[in-house]
């Protein structure tokens, strides 16, 4: 059992402040990732939470126990730093080992301890290394198997995987996976990976100048948006955004004003009336290539990936872009015309705030447990 | 010869010129060590002659070389630990938790050593003789020390800075105090640093010469004090006071020697890491 209660925190550095009240509810097992723009505080959040930073104001609590008095290594959490941090003069066995050495366990149970954790990550012929004698992907090991050896309740990771190449980050993501499933640890994860986002968590919390702009799970944050700042930073690439005008509102939805005609998104229009101007936001992989579209842009650039083109185009002022299939034959400077779904299209009011879907997405509330289990045996 | 090829070998001669200049007088003292009174001042000064432990008999005679050795490698050893016993408290501080006036402070320790000594030669002296420190190890130990202790602070801060954060950091999480976190992690990572430090202490006390020419007269005069009893009344005997000379400075050297490859690696320490 270990859940994690945030309520109100705050860091003060000197005058500035970098966390600014920040409230979330982490339950047992479950797999929490960070995510917002350089220097918005997830660094600091997360050492707040091991008790490396202490806490200007707000109370942290650990499975329901106040825990901002206590010192970092009672707090029964274990965390990976993205630069490793491994004892530059210790062997993989005595790295990993350390935590035990200091809490005077006998030697043999040690060593029992290492093993086991070893085992799970493979490095049993590794035990005798320094850490300089290792590479990348192997440190990192060393640094996960250094937490898994602390039997923690709470694993914490600061960008874990930033420091490797892209295929041994697809592999280490993948085994973090299996090792949250086989450790049954709540598990708290800081990137800036998009990717590492979306697959690995159960919740997602958004953070920009440390304040919580949004938490949910990652098709909750895609699909339903709960303001312009998440819409843009969730998915890649970026959302399109474009001003619009309001033509009327009622309960079926929203009528805006394009290029090519009007259209109505299916989204709550109170206090929307005619005439005031709203931000339609529509993701690239959501506009498809149509000859009788209401909307046109100008090709600028053409991003060939073979599954998939990117197209960016331009359209007087306005700037797209459209992720079309792996076929478009068309060329730079071509003029296309393309549509969208409105279903799957959001208004923003000024402020930024979305406007909400009148029907909920089917799979904005699905975790990453009902991905595992196969549609068959889940009876819908 | 290629131009490359004739740098290094210009680099070479220069290098080879420097040593010898550097090295001349100790090599030219070692060698007015071996001659007679006569040939010592000889003009022009003879190169070859015969070799004579005269001098050496001598200075040993007169004066008990062991005793004045033993007090340099006690006083020199001693300063040198407790520096380093209040140094590294001091630098670590410094180092893992600034604070905004941390860089006045180092600069404040450092221009302490811009003080001439003479300048605080009396009130030390008056405060030695009313504490009965005159003339005892612990009294000039407790000098070099505090004379050393600048520098040493400054070598360990520059060390430990080298330190990445998160490795302590990672100490902590694994529930090390700071005394642990000294003891297994800092000192071990900053082995060579030390050392070098400690050697550079040992080097700096064994060759001071003006607190312990002011501050001892016999129990506790380490070797300086032993070749400037050989300097006075009588006027200078060449001879003798190369060969007591030698005498103090050969443990040093040999330590020197011995060590060197740490100086060179705990000094090189931060660059080469
Ligand atoms: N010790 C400190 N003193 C003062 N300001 C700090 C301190 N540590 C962090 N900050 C500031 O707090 C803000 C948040 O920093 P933090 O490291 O948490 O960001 P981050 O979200 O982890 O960024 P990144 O994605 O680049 O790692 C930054 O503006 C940073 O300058
Ligand atoms: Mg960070």
């Amino acid at each position: 059992m270990a859940t994690l209660q945030l309520n109100n925190i705050v860091k003060d550095f000197g005058g500035t402040q970098v966390i600014k009240g920040v409230d979330l509810e982490v339950k047992d097992r479950e797999f929490v990732v960070f995510v917002g723009p350089s220097g918005c505080g997830k660094s600091t959040l997360m050492r707040m939470i091991a008790g490396l930073e202490s806490t200007t104001s707000g109370e942290i609590a650990i499975d329901g126990q106040r825990v901002n008095e206590v010192g970092p290594a009672d707090r029964g959490l274990a965390m990976v730093f993205q630069s490793y941090a491994l004892y530059p003069h210790m062997t993989v066995e005595d790295n990993m080992g350390f935590s035990l050495r200091l809490a005077k366990v006998p030697k043999a149970e040690r060593r029992e301890k290492v093993l086991a954790a070893a085992r799970i990550l493979q490095l049993e012929p590794l035990l005798d290394r320094k850490p300089r004698a290792l590479s990348g992907g192997q440190r990192q090991r060393v640094a996960i198997g250094r937490a898994i050896v602390r039997n923690p309740s709470i694993f914490l990771f600061d960008e874990p995987l930033s420091n490797l190449d892209a295929a041994l980050r697809v592999q280490m993501r993948i085994e973090l996976a299996r090792l949250h499933e086989e450790l049954d640890a709540t598990m708290i994860y800081v990137t800036h990976d998009q990717i590492e986002a979306m697959t690995m968590a159960d919740k997602i919390v958004v953070l920009q100048d440390g304040v919580v702009e949004q938490i949910g799970s990652p098709m909750e944050l895609y699909h339903h948006p709960r303001n312009r700042f998440v819409a843009g930073f969730i998915g890649s690439p970026k959302m399109n955004f474009l001003e619009v005008e309001v033509r009327g509102a009622d309960a079926e939805g929203v009528d805006v004003a394009l290029p090519g005609g009007d259209c109505r998104v299916p989204v709550a229009g109170d206090g929307v009336s005619a005439g005031d101007t709203l931000t339609l936001g529509i993701r690239p992989e959501h506009l498809v290539l149509d000859e009788a579209g209401p909307l046109t842009g100008r090709i600028q650039v053409i991003e060939r990936l073979g599954g998939v083109t990117s197209l960016y185009l331009e359209h007087g002022d306005s700037e797209w872009i459209l992720v079309a299939d792996g076929n478009v034959a068309h060329r730079v400077h071509d003029e296309v015309r393309f549509t969208f779904d409105p279903a799957c299209a959001h208004l923003f009011t000024a402020d930024g705030l979305a406007l909400a879907h009148l029907t909920r997405h089917p799979l904005a509330d699905i975790d990453r447990k009902e991905n595992r289990a196969s549609s068959a045996s889940d009876g819908r | 010869m290629n131009p490359t090829m004739t740098k290094k070998l210009l680099l070479t001669l220069l290098a080879w010129g420097i040593a010898l200049i550097v090295f001349f007088p100790i090599f030219w003292m070692v060698l007015t060590g071996f001659k007679t009174e006569g040939e010592a001042v000889a003009t022009p000064p003879s190169l070859f002659f015969e070799p004579t432990l005269a001098g050496y008999h001598e200075v040993m005679a007169r004066a008990d070389y062991l005793k004045f050795a033993l007090n340099s490698i006690v006083i020199s050893f001693g300063s040198t630990l407790l520096a380093l016993i209040v140094a590294i408290p001091s630098a670590y501080s410094m180092a893992f938790l600034p604070t905004k006036r941390t860089r006045g402070t180092l600069l404040w320790m450092l221009s302490t050593k811009m003080l001439p000594p003479v300048g605080v030669l009396m009130p030390v002296y008056l405060l030695f003789r009313d504490m009965g420190l005159l003339d005892s190890q612990l009294g000039l130990t407790i000098v070099y020390m505090l004379m050393n202790l600048p520098i040493v602070v400054w070598m360990l801060y520059t060390f430990f800075k080298d330190i990445p954060k998160d490795i302590l950091e990672a100490g902590r999480m694994d529930g090390a105090g700071t005394l642990q976190e000294v003891l297994y992690l800092l000192l071990p990572l900053t082995l060579p640093g030390i050392a070098s430090t400690g050697l550079l202490s040992v080097i700096l006390s064994w060759n001071e010469a003006f607190w312990s020419l002011n501050l001892t007269t016999s129990d506790a005069a380490p070797l300086t004090a032993f070749i400037a009893s050989f300097s006075s009344p009588e006027g200078l005997f060449w001879a003798k006071l190369s060969a007591a000379s030698t005498l103090a400075i050969a443990p040093i050297l040999i330590f020197g020697w011995l060590t060197q490859k740490q100086m060179v690696r705990g000094l090189t320490f931060g660059a080469v890491k």
